[in-house]
Formats: structure tokens, C-alpha cells, sequence
């Protein structure tokens, strides 16, 4: 035992001290934090202060149209070509040019000069407000009430509810968004870390090593030492991401929180106006109101998610999943002399992980399918498939036995494996085949 | 106990492919024993059963009188003939840890280790990565590994390759010197001038068969062919005329004045009778006997094997 204890030092001590593997460490969360910031900063809308110069020959904006705190403008009477003629001078940064549609009712098109390019979201705002207020003035001219329109547009919307022994479970679109992800992380990390046991196998076995070491210790005692050494390595990985990324967050969303909270008030606000107001209020606010309202519904069903059981259940199942695929992979590792010897072994255990990620995506669609449920107790998908479930709330009795079967299926992997790896290693110089693989297991 | 490993009626089949049939070999304590064979003839698969990386299909193994087991591990030594260390690990810290797999302390291994390094010279090597080391450099330490935890059995598998003749000598004398101190050393080889030079008893394996064992000076002896050398000043003519029908005359030589003349006596003629034979003739130089050399008697040997392993598979065509 005192051995195996040496070999896990030994792997655990020349990953850690691996370059890249330490520079990986630390880059990943940066990365993923990263892409978060770019992901929200783009979707931000874009705070380029404009002042704008409006010339409306149609006349119905002026009264309606109203800037922003971005936004401010100016309405003139001016002819275009000599606004333009003086623009460049102008300390506007935009010329908005309403024109008139040729019967004097439709609006044709607004034309909008720049000295920089205002973007998309402008455009989108400029777009919206405009066919917003025709539309509402349109009303009005034909004595139309345009709350009674309004509440005419009413969504209906779906909630779900799954009711499970626990009590309820709300299920939305973040919420399935959230077990994919959880699907799809565990996947990567049986991969990631199975592979990196794949590659320790076989470098012992190029560089001839191994011969060495399975003339002191067992050839499964080497192989099992290798596995935890390595899953040692992915718990502590995983931790040392996990306190960086939520550092990371926690400092960033100290920066960004100011946002998120003006959004809070600025939805508690729109919320009492709407009680207040009911069907008077502006069409604008109640739509903003329904966007923000939607937003923080989502975020509010994600908090109802048991993230202690969901992360206790991750690391279960990781540790399962990573155990039945990585004692494959050591046997594949054992059996080829190089990477590239190895494509039509992998085949087969990289087909139901792939199976596992589309199944994790089938749950999205339909969550309680016979193919759903069976593909969260078969070992070679349930890591995955059962992770994927897990946050819409499962009967605990069926992760149980899940984790149960693979577990149970890890004994025997790990078993074969090692039939196949105390051949494989010595085996040198022939390409293997699966037949010949299959006569290891009987010597 | 004057053996220290009897390996008893071992067989190993890989499915249809047999290594080893029925081997049955005895090494004597404090000796050198020579595994000799062509390639293939099943020594690694003998080796590999002495380290319990495989186990026999039949047979039995006996180490120190006690069945081979794990425990016995820690007593043997191995050098692979395909040598290997991990090549981003330093020096110091692998040869630690190969140690401790072999059931040293880390202390004792620590010191042993630097005792080892001073000997050989290495002392500036403990931070350096394998990678950073010449192919002898690399053997040195393999080297070392094999014998830090004293083994009383030490299994050497072609040790002299990759070494210049310098270091090929230190490790020659690092062999003799295990033995002297009671380490039993297993030495397979195809060299077999350094066969000769160090072991006391080989064994010679062929086709999965042993087909020979012994102690080297007895098997020289049993091959011997009644074959001498002598060199004489004189008429040559009287010197054959002298031996007549007791001898047969193999090969003859002439520099300045001296014959050199290669003789197998026949009929039971001894040297002494023909040494009297043609003494009247001539003034003899130097008279020596021609004892085959290892090269040959496993020359001779495997090619016997494998002309009767011919004749064999004729039959059954």
C-alpha cells in the first residue's frame, strides 16, 4: 500500500510542478472570467454620449420623441443641406433627418448622418421609439385607447412546475440552460483528466520506464496509483479554479454590481409604477418592465437550485465517471506505442461520451425521455446525463442507484484494465489490434 | 543453501507461441550465471518471471529455499535491456524514488545515494533532468538504481551496452565486486568474451529449451577436441613424419624460422606421447591446447538446435 502511496506522490509531485500545467491552473479561470466580462460588456448597451440635431418634417416628434441619459436632443426646423453644411463645425455628433412619406402619413425612412458611427444599439433605440410613437399617435388619431391595445398584447406566460417529493421545483430556460452547462463541464473534465491519465501511461511506456517500476510494484498497483494520483490532481486543479474564478468574480462584481443594482431600482421602480398605473402606463416602461421582470424571474428560479447537492453530486459523479473512463484510457495508453496509434481505440470511448453530451442537450428539449432516463443509470453516459438532470430535480432514490451502477461498473473496468495493462506495457515494437487486446485478457 | 534461485519445470505460453518448455535451471549463491541465448529464445520471458512481472503457466520458482513471492522483490535488482528513466524528472529525485519503491527509507536511500553518486563521479548531477545526460551518463544512473538497495540477486540484461570501454570496465568491476560482498548476479548477454571473462556457470536457452548449463570451465572442457597448437624451430617434413597416423593436422603456418602447427590428436593419443613423438625432430616454442571459446560452443550448439528444429518441421511437411 506504501507503494501505491508513492506512486500518487510521484504523479501528483510531476504534475504540479508541470509549467504548463501550473500556467494552466491559473490562466483558465482568467480566461473564463474573461469571456464573461467580454460576454456582458458587449451586450451592455453602448454608453457613447450623443447629441443629436433632429430635423422632423413630419412634425409628430418633437412632443414625443425624448432622449435618454445617453441620448440628448435638439430639434430644429433647419433645412438639411445647411445643417449639413454646418455639421462639421457643429458640436453635434449626429443628424437625425425624419422625412416626410410622400402622401404626408407614412413615415418612409429617417436618415442618419454621422461624424462617428453610432452603432447598433442606436440604431435599434432610433428605430423603435419612432415606429413606437406612429404607432401610439396613429391611435390616438383614429381614438383609439393604445392601453387598451396594450393590454390586448398580453404573452402568456408558461410555468413550469415539476412537483417531486422535496417539494417543488421550478423549472425554466435558465434553469435547463444550467444543467446542459453542468452536462457539458462534466464531460470536459472526464475527458481532460482521463486523457491526462491516457498520456502518463504512455510515456512510462515509450520511455521504457515502466519496466523498471513493475519489477518493484505490481502492474496494478502502478496502474490504480496512476488513476488517483492523477484524480488527486483534477480535485485539486478544480479547487485552486474555483477559489480564483469566485475571487475573481467577487472583485468584478464589486465593480459591476453598481450596474445591476441600478437595475434593481430602476425594476422595483417600474414595478410600482405598474401597480400604480396599471394599464395607463406608458407602453415603453411596461415593456422594459417585462424584459427586466423575465431577467430577474430567471435569476430568482436558478437560486431555487440546491448548488451545496448539485456540487456534492458533481464531484460524486466526477469521481465516478472519471474513474470507469480513465481506467480505459489507461488501457488504451498501455496497449499503443503512440498517439497516433491509439485513433481506433479511442473510438469507442469517445462515441458515448459524445452520446452523453446529446443526450445532456435532449434533456433541454425533452427532460423526462425513456432515452434521458436510461442514459442517466448506463455507466458510460450517466455522469454526464444524471448531471444534466440533476438541477431539474430527481428522485433521490434514482441518483443513488446511479451512482451505485457506476461505481459498481468501475470495479469492473478497472479489473479489465488491469488485464490489459500488465500485457500491454511490455508489448513493444507490433501494432496492436482488438483481437489481440482480447488475448491479453486470457493470459 | 548453496543456490540461491531453482527455477523448477517453468513454462510460459503466449497463446499459441510457447517462450519458455519445461526449464529447469539452478544458480549457486555468490556466483555469476550467465542466461545466454539467441533473440527470441525466451530469456526475457525468463527474466520477467524472476521479477514476478509475469507469472509461469507451469513450474515452480524457489528463492533463498522459500517460494517466490512479493516479498522478494525488494531482494532482487533489475536492469532492463531496453533501459528507461523518466525523462523530465531530475536526477536525485528519481533515483530516490525508484529506491523507495524497492523498500528503502528515504534517509537511507538519501545516503546511499550520495555514496553511489561520489563514487561515480556524479555529484554535480542531483537537479539535472535525464533529458540533460549523455546515453552513458543515463546508464550510470540506471545502473546505480539497480544495485542501491544491496540486492542479493541482481539480473543485469546486456549491461555493457551503451557504455565507452572506460566506463564498460568501472561496471565490470562494480559486478565483481557485488559478488564479492554476496550478491548473486543473473548476466544474459550475446557478448560472449565478457561471458567468459566473468561467469562461473551460464545456461544456454534456444527455441523456449535449455540445451546446455553448466559451469563455464567444464563446458570449455566437454567441447574440448583434443585440438593443440604447437609452434617448433625445425624441419617440418620430420614433424608430421613423427605424428603418423596419431594426429590430424588442421592448419599450418610459417613465419621466419618457426612452424606454428594446428593438430587434433586421434586413436586416444595424448599430448605427452606426441609431445615425445616429435621432440627428436625438433625444438619446440610453445605448445598449447585450443579450448573452444564460448563464440563457438554457442555457435555450435544453436545451430545444432536449429538444424534438428529444421529436420523436425521437414517431418511434419
Amino acid at each position: 500500500m506504501s507503494k501505491v502511496r508513492l506512486i500518487i506522490g510521484r504523479e501528483i509531485k510531476s504534475k504540479l510542478t508541470n509549467k504548463t500545467f501550473i500556467i494552466m491552473t491559473f490562466l483558465t479561470p482568467l480566461i473564463f472570467i474573461g469571456a464573461l466580462i467580454l460576454i456582458f460588456w458587449t451586450s451592455m448597451p453602448e454608453k457613447i454620449e450623443q447629441n443629436i440635431l433632429v430635423l422632423d418634417e413630419t412634425g409628430i416628434f418633437s412632443q414625443t420623441l425624448r432622449g435618454n441619459d445617453f441620448v440628448a436632443l435638439n430639434f430644429s426646423d433647419k433645412k438639411i443641406e445647411e445643417a449639413q453644411s454646418e455639421f462639421q463645425k457643429s458640436n453635434y455628433t449626429t443628424i437625425v433627418h425624419i422625412l416626410k412619406g410622400s402622401d404626408g402619413n407614412i413615415i418612409p425612412k429617417a436618415r442618419v448622418f454621422f461624424k462617428k458611427n453610432p452603432g447598433l444599439a442606436f440604431r435599434t433605440y432610433l428605430k423603435n421609439e419612432l415606429e413606437r410613437i406612429y404607432y401610439e399617435q396613429k391611435l390616438k388619431a383614429n381614438n383609439i385607447d393604445p392601453t387598451i391595445i396594450a393590454s390586448a398584447h398580453q404573452t402568456v406566460e408558461i410555468e413550469l412546475t415539476k412537483v417531486d417529493e422535496n417539494g417543488n421545483v421550478k423549472n425554466s430556460d435558465s434553469v435547463q440552460l444550467f444543467s446542459f452547462a453542468m452536462g457539458l463541464i462534466m464531460m470536459l473534465f472526464i475527458l481532460l483528466y482521463g486523457m491526462m491519465v491516457f498520456r502518463s501511461v504512455m510515456e512510462e511506456k515509450t520511455s521504457r520506464i515502466v519496466e523498471v517500476i513493475v519489477s518493484s510494484v505490481r502492474p496494478f498497483q502502478l496502474m490504480i496509483g496512476k488513476i488517483i494520483g492523477i484524480a488527486i490532481v483534477g480535485i485539486i486543479q478544480f479547487t485552486v479554479t474555483a477559489i480564483i474564478t469566485s475571487v475573481l468574480a467577487m472583485v468584478l462584481s464589486n465593480i459591476f454590481m453598481k450596474d445591476m443594482l441600478d437595475m434593481k431600482t430602476k425594476f422595483d421602480s417600474q414595478n410600482q409604477m405598474v401597480m400604480k398605473m396599471g394599464t395607463n402606463a406608458n407602453l415603453a416602461v411596461v415593456d422594459d418592465f417585462k424584459d427586466n421582470q423575465k431577467m430577474f424571474e430567471a435569476l430568482d428560479q436558478l437560486s431555487q437550485i440546491n448548488f451545496a447537492e448539485v456540487a456534492i453530486y458533481f464531484v460524486l459523479f466526477f469521481i465516478g465517471g472519471y474513474l470507469f473512463y480513465s481506467s480505459l484510457l489507461a488501457a488504451i495508453g498501455s496497449a499503443v506505442d503512440s498517439e497516433s496509434d491509439s485513433q481506433q481505440f479511442m473510438f469507442p470511448v469517445m462515441v458515448p461520451l459524445m452520446i452523453g453530451y446529446f443526450l445532456a442537450i435532449k434533456i433541454m428539449i425533452s427532460p423526462e425521455s425513456n432515452a434521458v432516463i436510461i442514459g442517466s443509470f448506463v455507466p458510460f453516459t450517466s455522469p454526464i446525463v444524471m448531471m444534466a438532470r440533476l438541477p431539474q430535480g430527481v428522485p433521490t432514490w434514482q441518483v443513488l442507484v446511479s451512482l451505485g451502477i457506476l461505481y459498481i461498473s468501475f470495479i469492473g473496468t478497472v479489473w479489465l484494465a488491469g488485464k490489459i495493462y500488465r500485457t500491454g506495457i511490455l508489448m513493444y515494437g507490433k501494432k496492436t489490434s482488438w483481437r489481440e487486446i482480447l488475448k491479453w485478457l486470457r493470459y | 543453501m548453496s543456490h540461491i534461485l531453482n527455477i523448477k519445470e517453468v513454462s510460459k505460453n503466449y497463446s499459441s507461441n510457447k517462450a519458455l518448455n519445461n526449464i529447469t535451471i539452478d544458480i549457486p549463491r555468490q556466483s555469476i550465471f550467465g542466461l545466454l541465448g539467441p533473440n527470441g529464445a525466451g530469456k526475457t520471458s525468463l527474466i520477467r518471471i524472476i521479477n514476478q512481472i509475469t507469472g509461469p503457466d507451469t513450474g515452480t520458482i524457489i528463492f533463498n529455499g522459500e517460494k517466490l513471492s512479493q516479498k522478494h522483490i525488494e531482494k532482487i535488482g533489475y536492469l532492463p535491456e531496453e533501459r528507461g528513466l523518466y525523462k523530465k524528472m531530475a536526477v536525485g529525485e528519481q533515483t530516490l524514488y525508484l529506491a523507495r519503491l524497492k523498500g528503502l527509507s528515504k534517509e537511507e536511500a538519501k545516503k546511499r545515494l550520495l555514496y553511489w553518486f561520489e563514487k561515480f563521479e556524479m555529484q554535480g548531477w542531483w537537479k539535472k533532468k535525464i533529458e540533460e545526460l549523455s546515453k552513458g551518463m543515463q546508464q550510470k544512473v540506471q545502473f546505480i538504481v539497480t544495485v542501491l538497495h544491496e540486492p542479493e540477486l541482481l539480473i543485469l540484461d546486456e549491461p555493457f551496452s551503451g557504455f565507452d570501454p572506460i566506463n564498460a570496465q568501472l561496471i565490470k568491476n562494480e559486478i565483481l565486486e557485488l559478488r564479492k560482498k554476496g550478491s548473486t548476479v543473473i548476466f544474459s548477454t550475446h557478448n560472449m568474451g565478457s561471458v567468459e571473462e566473468l561467469c562461473d556457470n551460464i545456461a544456454l536457452i534456444n527455441k523456449a529449451e535449455k540445451i546446455l548449463d553448466g559451469s563455464v570451465k567444464e563446458i570449455r572442457k566437454t567441447f574440448r577436441t583434443n585440438t593443440y597448437k604447437v609452434s617448433f624451430k625445425g624441419n617440418i617434413i620430420g614433424f608430421t613424419n613423427a605424428l603418423w597416423t596419431g594426429a590430424e593436422i588442421l592448419d599450418k603456418q610459417t613465419e621466419e624460422d618457426v612452424h606454428t602447427i594446428t593438430v587434433k590428436l586421434l586413436n586416444n593419443v595424448t599430448s605427452s606421447q606426441m609431445l615425445q613423438a616429435v621432440l627428436p625432430n625438433c625444438e619446440i616454442v610453445s605448445f598449447a591446447e585450443i579450448i573452444p571459446s564460448m563464440n563457438d560452443i554457442f555457435i555450435q550448439k544453436v545451430s545444432e538446435g536449429n538444424m534438428i528444429a529444421g529436420t523436425k518441421s521437414n517431418y511434419t511437411e
